[in-house]
């Protein structure tokens, strides 16, 4: 018979290169819908690898695409740590944008020492305010914050884009729907000259070292732990678990809001309907790729930024479709998420007999 | 005043029905998968999956039906995956659904921009017809409102009928039931827990696919990106309002046709004190409410979301 074991514990080695092999089995999956659309296997690679390697100028676009992954990204780890399910990431993220722009358009002028943190601060409330919602709904009525996160991304979406033909629209905007453009001092400053790559990413570090911290140096990344380990030994441990929920859907929303930001004010420049490509759900694959750990995030965003920004040049190049991207980034989460099986379990294949084991390690 | 016209004018009616469908087969789809014990959130993903595989095929020459069955049939494969991933595996039923809409969604997408690279408008398909049943559809009221639906929309109402005496008549629905209240019991009465968690999850994503190829194959006549729209989301949050009972997800999916019926024929009446996306974002508004209603009051299988694994006590 077949039997599934639990490891004693899941090396070092295979936390590490388990993720990172999968990502490589998705990029060489790849190769079959390549196939189908039928391009040039080899070529394919080799443009993939040209627009992530080829110039400095695809290196920062790269860099820049990983921006808003690693705040979503770690977004979702704080959240999954405490099995919060927050799939609102992506709301979260126009909520912060427009926040941003709704205090950095004009009425008030200052210099950027005093307009950056200001927009910073707004955008993380307006992320925070966001998953404060569904945090309370979930802690005070049991329902299912998967659900509501997951509709409140189209109401806030929809909201945006009345904001955007309402009050927030620019006037000078020829009747697009866009925002008015955010003041010069409240731009996120580039970092190297002609290059779009801006200070977001700075930040976007800065927050995942601090949130390493917090999760595995304070009281707080303990009790958030705890939670999400088993939340009725975290209560009767005498934490308490839905203020801990609170703070972590607090927290997640905030860093959600900060994409948003960053991507408003260090690249757009002003609000549209279509500043995010879906950052927030694809945060959801960094975070698992990452294996919930807030340092491995900047790497997985990385990798993803890279597959899109790859797949993006193959395909202007190649004339595939685009969608390869998507499909690759969807393929890795399923690798990491079997991997992650393989990683915490053997398959162990005994002549059937009639002893049941005696364990019992309770699965995650 | 205008407000009780609508209400009883007939095309009111047979617009909510017609609305309906589609959630019919999501939520039907999402409780067979769900009274198993085991959460699908991949339904939006196999929502688009259905409705590019279903137009494919009939834009490829299938007949409607043929391409039903196809779509069906996609369903069932991106279920297959996800109850692979969870139910012999173990693994998070949240990720790995995330993980199949993706994946759906991406697939669907890639292909049907790989067969047609470069359309401006998407081609069209011969959809399904109303129904023009002989004195029947000739009703007052009934027969514009049950009468000219098209068949996917009675395939639903039959599909109700049919899960409603599987899950309460049959010995199939009891076993059903038990894997997800009680696997540990139903593996003792020697029932296979895994067999009938993949099965039910198979069977209800072929379901929810159908709710997909009902928008490309009855309601519009093409495939677009970003058709789904959050309506397999809505079926997560209908289930719940429903109870797991197949009867209260016909009237949840029915009310919510109504609701999203009857916002579009206000914003026609009321819609130059309002901006439009008020009732664009309505409905939505409304599934969180019917959730927070409820959520305390359902009654959840009781191994909902609960990895089990043989011979593990």
């Amino acid at each position: 018979m077949i039997r599934i074991e639990p490891r004693e514990a899941p090396s070092r080695l295979l936390t590490i290169g388990i993720p990172v092999l999968s990502a490589m089995l998705a990029l060489l999956l790849a190769a079959i819908p390549l196939t189908f659309a039928g391009a040039n296997i080899g070529e394919a690679y080799q443009q993939m690898a040209k627009g992530i390697f080829g110039s400095m100028f695809a290196f920062t676009e790269m860099l820049t695409r990983a921006t808003p992954l690693i705040f979503t990204g770690l977004a979702a780890t704080l959240a999954f740590r405490a099995k919060l399910w927050n799939i609102g990431a992506e709301g979260q993220l126009y909520l912060g944008a427009m926040a941003a722009v709704a205090v950095s358009t004009g009425w008030i002028s200052g210099p950027p020492i005093l307009l950056i943190p200001m927009i910073l601060i707004a955008g993380a409330l307006a992320g925070a305010l966001g998953m404060a919602g569904p945090a309370y709904l979930k802690t005070r009525f049991g329902a299912d914050e998967v659900v509501t996160t997951l509709l409140l991304n189209f109401i806030i979406l929809i909201f945006i884009q009345m904001m955007l033909e309402g009050p927030l629209k620019d006037p000078m905007g020829m009747g697009w729907p866009q925002s008015s453009p955010v003041v010069d001092n409240a731009l996120l400053p580039q970092i190297l000259p002609r290059m779009r790559l801006h200070y977001g990413l700075v930040i976007a570090l800065v927050a995942a070292v601090i949130a390493h911290i917090m999760l595995s140096k304070t009281v707080w990344g303990l009790k958030l732990r705890a939670v999400g380990e088993n939340a009725a030994a975290a209560l009767h441990a005498g934490i308490g678990v839905k203020r801990t929920l609170m703070s972590a859907a607090l927290i997640s929303g905030a860093i959600a809001g900060l994409a948003g930001v960053s991507e408003v004010a260090g690249l757009r420049g002003y609000l549209t309907t279509d500043l995010s490509p879906g950052y927030g759900y694809t945060g959801i694959v960094v975070a698992m790729l990452a294996g919930l750990s807030p340092l491995g995030v900047i790497v997985a965003a990385l990798f993803i930024a890279s597959v899109f920004v790859g797949a993006d040049s193959m395909s202007r190049a190649m004339g595939v479709s685009s969608y390869l991207a998507d499909l690759v980034v969807a393929m890795a989460l399923i690798c990491v998420l079997v991997g992650g099986f393989m990683a915490r379990f053997t398959i162990k294949i005994t002549p059937s007999n009639n002893t049941l084991p005696t364990n019992d390690t309770g699965v995650a | 005043m205008e407000i009780l016209e609508i209400l009883l004018s007939e095309n009111f009616w047979a617009a909510a029905l017609r609305i309906a469908t589609p959630l019919i087969f999501g939520v039907l789809g999402a409780l067979i998968c769900e009274k198993s014990g085991v959460l699908n959130l991949g339904i939006e993903g196999i929502f688009a999956a259905g409705a590019m595989a279903g137009w494919m095929a009939v834009w490829l020459g299938a007949d409607l039906w043929t391409g039903l069955f196809f779509a069906a049939l996609t369903g069932a494969f991106f279920g297959f995956i996800h109850a692979i991933l969870t139910v012999p595996l173990g693994l998070s039923q949240h990720v790995s659904g995330l993980g199949i809409t993706m994946f759906a969604t991406s697939v669907s997408y890639f292909t049907y921009r790989t067969a047609l690279p470069q359309v401006s408008s998407p081609p069209r398909i011969e959809p399904f017809q109303p129904l023009d049943i002989p004195i029947l559809s000739d009703l007052p009221f009934l027969g514009p409102v049950l009468f000219q639906q098209t068949a996917m929309t009675w395939l639903a109402l039959f599909l109700v009928a049919l899960v409603w005496w599987v899950y309460n008549r049959t010995p199939l629905g009891q076993a059903l039931r038990a894997v997800g209240d009680n696997p540990d019991a139903a593996d003792a009465q020697g029932l296979s827990v895994y067999g009938l968690r993949i099965g039910a999850i198979v069977a209800g994503s072929a379901c929810m696919a159908l709710g997909g190829a009902f928008l490309t194959m009855s309601a519009f006549d093409a495939f677009f990106f970003g058709m789904v729209n959050g309506r397999g989301w809505v079926c997560i949050a209908l289930v719940i309002f429903a109870s797991w009972r197949p009867g209260k997800a016909l009237l949840g999916a029915l009310l919510f046709g109504a609701f999203d019926a009857f916002q579009v024929r206000l914003q026609t009446e009321v819609g130059a004190f309002l901006p439009s996306q008020v009732f664009l974002m309505a409905p939505y508004i409304l599934s969180i409410f019917a959730l927070v209603i409820v959520a305390r009051r359902a009654e959840y299988p009781r191994a909902l979301l609960t990895p089990w694994f043989k011979g593990q006590r």
